[in-house]
């Protein structure tokens, strides 16, 4: 009896890894909802411009995919630890990250924007005039990395772990200004009435890449090539339509 | 000026640089800072608090009861949140002058942590007055003392025996209550250890680190209770030791 089961549970780890040989499993890592990257519709299903390339990504890469709702300060942790295989979450290329996990070429970059009250005059590109203002941001972001090098000593830092509690305190008039990611910005401050967009955008970093192991070098070879494909194919520019007014694309 | 061997250890990590470790020593001033005061203006209200808990007249101890039911019946996180956001959305309070006190985390954390210790130390207090035994206020009485005089020669000294030692449990939770400053916006130990883990993304060297600095603080705390203790119980000392 005991041979017989062993014989069977090889015969069936044969055929299972026989019918994927050719096909790589691959968990990708999302953190909802950070609209409109990845959230879930109003059937709860998981969607967004990330969501649906790296969908057209796990295509051309014949890849079997999951996807996988992981917190945003267990990402890194997590991919470590081996409960997924890629992030595709809005994650900036940084030198600090890539210390600790490979990035593929870029896919995406937002610009971070300024965002302040309608009395609020400041020329944001002139630190001297930024002089004594308070200026929120999120903690960790690209933004962040930005004022803390071109601006620490001028203005007071101060540093949210949400972009709510940022805006709370923006409307209660604790900072005069914020800098976050535009398409944040654009959803939570812009929407309510007497603020502002002030200057321009800036493009900030390399931009967004999937992350991977750093021992995934093959891995990383295989999501580069398909990015370029995607990128020159249309099919990407197709999505970047769906979910975004302005250009994107890296 | 370090010793060489710690100097190249630094050099050659990129977490702990001259620049991170000046982040957590300013975290570690404004945790002594907001935790030393809070503990004295608490300990300050408390005293009067806990004589007024003891008064039989409802209409002064009830108060006083409804204040501590509130303040360790919630907590502290939401109290923090309470005063910190809810404050602000008080339609023009930024026109007044309380704006000029609610507008830095500062503020805002310590009253949080003052009204919050000083309930808790309250009923640490009215604990050890009500076990005052009876014989020592009936000897006061028969000796003459009025009820000032039995408070402060009698029964707060001997309360202040009785209550040290859940005190001094009292500012070592503080202590540790006081990471969640971090997040208004504070940067305490916590907050330097978020900020320098959020650049680096190494969670075990940041928190760790941290924790050591807050393991060296409760070390101080310990040694200087045990002192205090020494100081009020002496007379339970065996003779001779």
């Amino acid at each position: 009896m005991k041979k017989l089961m062993i014989a069977a549970s090889c015969a069936l780890a044969m055929l299972t890894s026989g019918a994927h040989a050719d096909e790589r499993n691959l968990r990708i890592a999302f953190d909802v909802p950070y609209e409109p990257f990845e959230y879930k519709d109003e059937n709860g299903d998981l969607t967004g411009f990330e969501v649906d390339l790296a969908a057209a990504m796990c295509e051309e890469m014949k890849a079997d995919c999951e996807f996988v709702i992981q917190a945003w300060d267990g990402m890194i942790p997590g991919l470590l630890a081996r409960k997924f295989d890629l992030i595709m979450s809005s994650m900036s290329i940084t030198p600090e990250r890539a210390e600790r996990v490979l990035f593929s070429e870029p896919y995406y970059n937002t610009p971070g924007g300024w965002f302040g009250p309608d009395s609020f005059n400041a020329d944001v590109t002139d630190v001297s005039a930024m002089k004594g203002k308070t200026v929120g941001v999120q903690r960790g972001t690209t933004m962040d990395t930005f004022v803390t090098e071109e601006m620490s000593g001028v203005v007071t830092i101060k540093r949210y772990t949400t972009a709510d509690d940022m805006v709370l305190d923006l409307e209660g008039q604790r900072l005069d200004v914020v800098f976050v990611d535009y398409p944040v910005g654009e959803q939570t401050v812009l929407s309510k009435d007497g603020f502002k967009e002030v200057g321009e955008a800036v493009k900030l970093g390399e931009g967004v890449g999937v992350a991977m192991r750093k021992r995934d070098k093959d891995v990383a070879e295989e999501v580069n090539k398909a990015l370029r494909k995607l990128k020159e194919d249309g099919t990407y520019d197709a999505i970047m339509k769906k979910y975004f007014a302005y250009d994107v694309k890296v | 000026m370090p010793p060489d061997f710690i100097a190249a250890w630094l050099n050659r990590n990129e977490i702990f640089t001259a620049m991170t470790i000046m982040e957590y020593w300013d975290g570690m001033v404004t945790t002594v800072q907001l935790v030393f005061l809070c503990l004295i203006i608490g300990l300050a209200f408390a005293v009067p608090l806990a004589i007024l808990r003891t008064v039989k007249n409802p209409f002064v101890s009830g108060p006083v009861w409804l204040y501590t039911y509130i303040f360790r019946g919630t907590p502290l996180l939401i109290q923090l949140y309470i005063i910190y956001y809810g404050v602000a959305q008080i339609p023009g309070i930024q026109e007044t002058f309380w704006w000029e006190i609610f507008r830095e985390p500062f503020y805002p954390a310590l009253l949080a942590f003052t009204l919050n210790t000083c309930a808790y130390t309250t009923e640490i207090i009215r604990g050890a007055i009500i076990s005052t035994p009876h014989g020592e206020i009936e000897a006061a009485k028969a000796y003459g003392m009025n009820w000032i005089m039995r408070m402060r020669r009698i029964v707060l000294p001997s309360a202040a025996r009785r209550a040290v030692q859940a005190y001094s449990n009292e500012v070592i939770f503080m202590l540790h209550s006081s990471a969640i400053a971090s997040v208004v916006t504070i940067v305490d130990l916590t907050g330097a250890a978020r900020n320098i883990y959020s650049r680096f993304y190494a969670p075990f060297d940041a928190f760790i680190f941290v924790a050591l600095c807050y393991m060296v603080l409760t070390f101080i705390l310990v040694f200087v209770f045990r002192k205090i203790e020494n100081h009020l119980l002496r007379h339970q000392r065996p003779v001779g030791s």
